[in-house]
């Protein structure tokens, strides 16, 4: 990884991906699982789990560097809400090399708008 | 001042999770991780590791135990009906594998009202059997309306 270096992963939340993760993460609340409880809060419907779109975030980083140890550290902000079906966009760019440490700059996008902002991680180069 | 702020620096009870290796594959599947050392022992063991490898994300699952009680203490006081999540951050130390013991502590770090909006931020540091920190997190929550 050196500086400018872009990385990238594309992901779409299958329409059962929601219940998978909530039983694989312990994380059941309902508007992540359940139409019509989504729906009485004033949601569009059920939405992703906002820890399961930052995982995506870090396998782009850990796909890119070559493995799980690699990801040091790893800072997002939650904007919006990610939707199922459609296509997630995690793009991210090193930003500067300080002692064979990568830092890259990092979103996530779905149908252009930004679901996950400000992504910040620092990766290992060796 | 905001709600909870007289507690901040509160901690709360360590947890303990047992890491197992039908959760590190279920998790890792669920994140839609390929590699082998998640799924394989003999592949995690070529590799180096003692036995599978929990993804750097698996932080939510054994660190999760440890903020619920937070996040509930009557005493922070958060409205959950008005709670989003804004920010997280996690720094990590050695990699958790299957077999691993990891004992978190969760505590509150900060409370700050920016014009209506409150942000509680929890601290949890976790440690494996050895006492090696694997993973620090920061778990920042927004609170709309509040005080």
């Amino acid at each position: 990884m050196k500086p400018g270096d872009r990385i990238e992963l594309k992901v779409t939340p299958d329409p059962y991906l929601t219940i998978r993760y909530a039983g694989a993460s312990g994380d059941f609340n309902p508007i992540h699982i359940d139409e019509d409880f989504a729906k009485r809060v004033g949601l569009p419907g059920r939405i992703l789990h906002g820890l399961w779109t930052m995982a995506q975030v870090a396998r782009a980083h850990t796909d890119a560097a070559g493995g799980p140890e690699k990801l040091r550290r790893l800072s997002v902000q939650f904007r919006g809400m990610g939707r199922i079906g459609e296509e997630i966009v995690v793009s991210g760019r090193v930003r500067e090399v300080r002692d064979r440490v990568a830092i890259v700059d990092s979103e996530a996008t779905q149908s252009g708008h930004r679901i996950i902002r400000n992504g910040e991680a620092e990766v290992d180069t060796v | 001042m905001a709600t909870g702020s007289e507690v901040i620096g509160k901690r709360y009870p360590p947890t303990t999770y047992a890491v197992g290796r039908e959760k590190i594959r279920e998790y890792a599947a669920a994140v839609g991780e390929t590699s082998p050392i998640h799924f394989d022992v003999d592949a995690a063991r070529a590799a180096g590791h003692a036995d599978v490898v929990a993804p750097p994300m698996f932080a939510v699952v054994y660190g999760a135990r440890a903020v619920g009680p937070a996040l509930f203490d009557p005493e922070v006081g958060i409205d959950f009906a008005m709670m989003v999540h804004a920010g997280q951050e996690f720094v990590w130390g050695p990699v958790v594998v299957a077999g691993d013991e990891v004992t978190t502590t969760a505590s509150l770090k900060d409370v700050a009202d920016r014009g209506g909006m409150v942000f509680y931020v929890f601290e949890t540091v976790s440690e494996n059997q050895r006492g090696e920190t694997v993973c620090t997190g920061t778990w920042t929550q927004l609170v709309r309306g509040g005080s």
